[in-house]
């Protein structure tokens, strides 16, 4: 005990007088916490002053004649039954329990509780003892920080809820179908899909037998990216019916972006598809993004194109059409960084792997082939891709034998 | 995953004993036996198990879609007698658990001989003409108080609290997570335990079925316990020394006394 100096009279008579004050039987009746023995059943056996203050009642009123669940609110009273009696039983201690009192007037009081049983030396319990703490102001607190919670769920749900909407308006449900083309698309967000990622792909039509088909890349992810990403897809959408050529397409977007000052650039490839008999004729540039994949019956799968400028940085771009023609029996497979990219570890899935699945996956109708292309890449990163990832699968039908 | 791990089965006993099968109620977990189980292990085989979302339960065997009402549990009951292969099984079910034991009851009575329901109550809440014990706002309060005491409940807690058996360096705080549930399934639990009614269920129970009912229970009150004799055909109501709602805590050897008086005049010898 750390007695004050000897020399300081002041404190030293101080001292004395609140030993001489400290007494055992006052400690209990005048503690700033309530106290309330019980027998092992609950009723009532002692109680201090302090617990008949706030509640109102008398010394008589309580010991012998009430149980403390008595003094409980209903739904306390199933909580002290199904959870404070058992485990005072099992362990012989709880600690810090919400409960309600009720006072004599009906009025409630927040209260914490820790309780001990004390057995007799055969485990036989002898007496509950209580100790009660009001608990107004905390509950209060407490409360308000529950609604806060709940409230945060709510936001985060719904914001979720918005997020798959919003991706749902960038990324169609399904290709549409086109008449002497098979063309199929799938997509998957990273993670748990709860945010908007900056992919989109579109397939439209612009007239009888010639039709358009969109990849890109908005950089970032999120609300932000998402209002690009949307501006990027009606853009290109409006360019398409003014402009045969693919680089003008792509030159409209770059001057909508600088424009918009977006800031934030983004990567895409655009293609023409005008039908020619069983084959057909293919016009594309790439503004920065991955280049398409050729598959050909009798050959390797191939990068075809000229890599081009990103969009949304400089006035001027480099861009390059590209031509060729697609015959029954072609595929070729327009995809996003989240494919090649994809990691696990320090590995990427990179190119190769996907020129050889493409390989490995001949014969495949357009939707399994990009089905099947996601969920390897998906599988590769253990099933929880860090970047989103897109793959549309264009294949010109072989003749029926 | 096998039935023993997803519900933290324990048996003991007698290998070849007729099955005492232990269910606890809404609030612990098996544990909630333990002054009751080594008395029929003598004679009987003992299995004790957790229900899904309590105790040291698989959290994977919790489903918000089949635990929507006490029938998924049920289930439950059935897969575990079956994945045992537990016959003319003895069922003892405490709270809810006498409930979840009426209707695996009536699911399988093949699988059944004896249903012992310790403070059954069939709904808890007040309706014309049916005294249950409680309003709708006491549930409500309920709820509340879940939510008030798990703020204590932190997320740090759960792997701790959802079982670890490869771990029994963390006895000391699975003693102290007795009785804690993570607080949505805690939450959910609560209102199919306290918004059920299974009344109409009790008339078509074919298993012989022995009540226990002590005196001022708070959660189901006599009334309810005569009730519940008086709707379910073959049973027989036997008032326990003992208060609260866990007989088989407060007084272990008074819940024992009864269930052996009872299986012993109703066994086929």
């Amino acid at each position: 005990m750390n007695l004050p100096p000897l020399d300081d009279e002041p404190a030293r008579l101080a001292f004395e007088d609140a030993l001489l004050q400290h007494d055992p039987a006052e400690l209990f009746d005048r503690a700033p916490c309530g106290y309330v023995s019980t027998s092992p059943d609950g009723v009532i056996v002692a109680v201090n002053q302090t617990f008949l203050s706030w509640t109102g009642y008398t010394r008589t009123e309580l010991v012998g004649n009430r149980s403390f669940q008595d003094l409980l609110s209903p739904g306390g009273r199933i909580y002290y039954d199904t959870h404070f009696g058992p485990m005072l039983a099992m362990q012989g201690t709880v600690r810090e329990i919400a409960m309600e009192l009720l006072r004599q007037d009906r009025g409630r009081i927040p209260v914490l509780v820790n309780a001990v049983m004390d057995a007799h030396p055969d485990d036989r319990p002898k007496v509950i003892r209580i100790a009660v703490f009001d608990a107004t102001e905390r509950r209060a607190y407490e409360r308000e920080l529950l609604r806060a919670k709940k409230a945060a769920e709510a936001a985060e749900h719904r914001a979720v809820t918005l997020a798959r909407t919003l991706q749902a308006t960038l990324i169609p449900p399904r290709p549409p179908d086109i008449p002497g083309l098979d063309v199929g698309a799938c997509y998957r967000p990273s993670g748990k899909g709860d945010e908007v990622g900056g992919d989109f792909y579109d397939v439209f039509e612009i007239a009888d037998g010639d039709w358009t088909a969109v990849i890109g890349d908005v950089a970032g992810k999120g609300a932000e990216a998402a209002v690009v990403t949307a501006a990027a897809r009606y853009t290109l959408r409006a360019a398409a019916v003014r402009t045969t050529l693919p680089s003008n397409a792509l030159i409209t977007l770059n001057q909508v972006l600088l424009a918009d000052h977006f800031e934030r650039f983004c990567t895409a490839v655009f293609l023409r598809l005008r039908r020619h008999g069983p084959a057909w004729d293919i016009d594309m540039s790439s503004a920065g993004h991955l280049l398409p994949l050729l598959r050909r019956p009798d050959e390797p799968p191939r990068a075809i194109g000229q890599p081009g400028s990103l969009l949304g940085v400089l006035d001027a771009l480099t861009l390059t059409d590209v031509a060729l023609r697609l015959e029954p029996g072609d595929c070729l497979l327009l995809y996003t960084d989240g494919v090649t990219e994809a990691r696990r570890g320090s590995e990427f899935y990179g190119e190769d792997r996907l020129l050889s699945a493409l390989e490995h996956y001949r014969g495949m109708a357009a939707n399994d082939l990009a089905s099947a292309l996601v969920a390897e890449i998906v599988d590769f990163q253990a099933g929880l891709p860090r970047d989103d990832i897109a793959v549309v699968a264009i294949l010109v039908p072989s003749p029926e034998v | 995953m096998d039935v023993i791990r997803r519900h933290n089965v324990s048996v003991g006993g007698r290998e070849k004993a007729q099955p005492v099968l232990f269910a606890h109620g809404f609030g612990c977990d098996q544990r909630m036996w333990r002054f009751v189980t080594p008395h029929f292990e003598r004679d009987y085989k003992v299995v004790l198990f957790d229900l899904a979302g309590s105790g040291a339960a698989d959290p994977a065997a919790y489903d918000p879609d089949k635990h929507c009402c006490l029938d998924g549990y049920a289930d439950d009951v059935l897969e575990l007698c079956r994945e045992m292969e537990l016959s003319d099984v003895v069922f003892v079910g405490h709270s809810v658990s006498a409930m979840i034991g009426v209707l695996a009851s009536l699911r399988a009575p093949e699988l059944f001989a004896h249903l012992i329901l310790v403070g059954p109550s069939p709904r808890y809440i007040n309706d014309e003409g049916y005294f249950g014990g409680f309003n709708e706002s006491d549930i409500v309060e309920l709820l509340d108080s879940l939510d008030s005491n798990y703020l204590g409940w932190s997320a740090a807690m759960a792997p701790v609290i959802m079982g670890n058996p490869d771990r029994p360096e963390l006895g000391h705080e699975l003693t102290d997570s007795f009785c804690r549930t993570d607080p949505e399934i805690a939450r959910r639990f609560a209102r199919v335990t306290f918004l059920s009614d299974n009344r109409s269920d009790l008339p078509k129970v074919t298993t012989p079925t022995l009540i226990l009912q002590c005196r001022n229970d708070a959660i189901a009150p006599v009334e309810v316990g005569e009730y519940v004799q008086q709707a379910i055909p073959l049973s027989l109501l036997t008032f326990l020394d003992a208060t609260g709602h866990c007989p088989h805590l407060s007084n272990p050897d008074a819940t024992i006394k009864a269930i052996d008086a009872y299986l012993d005049h109703h066994q086929p010898t």
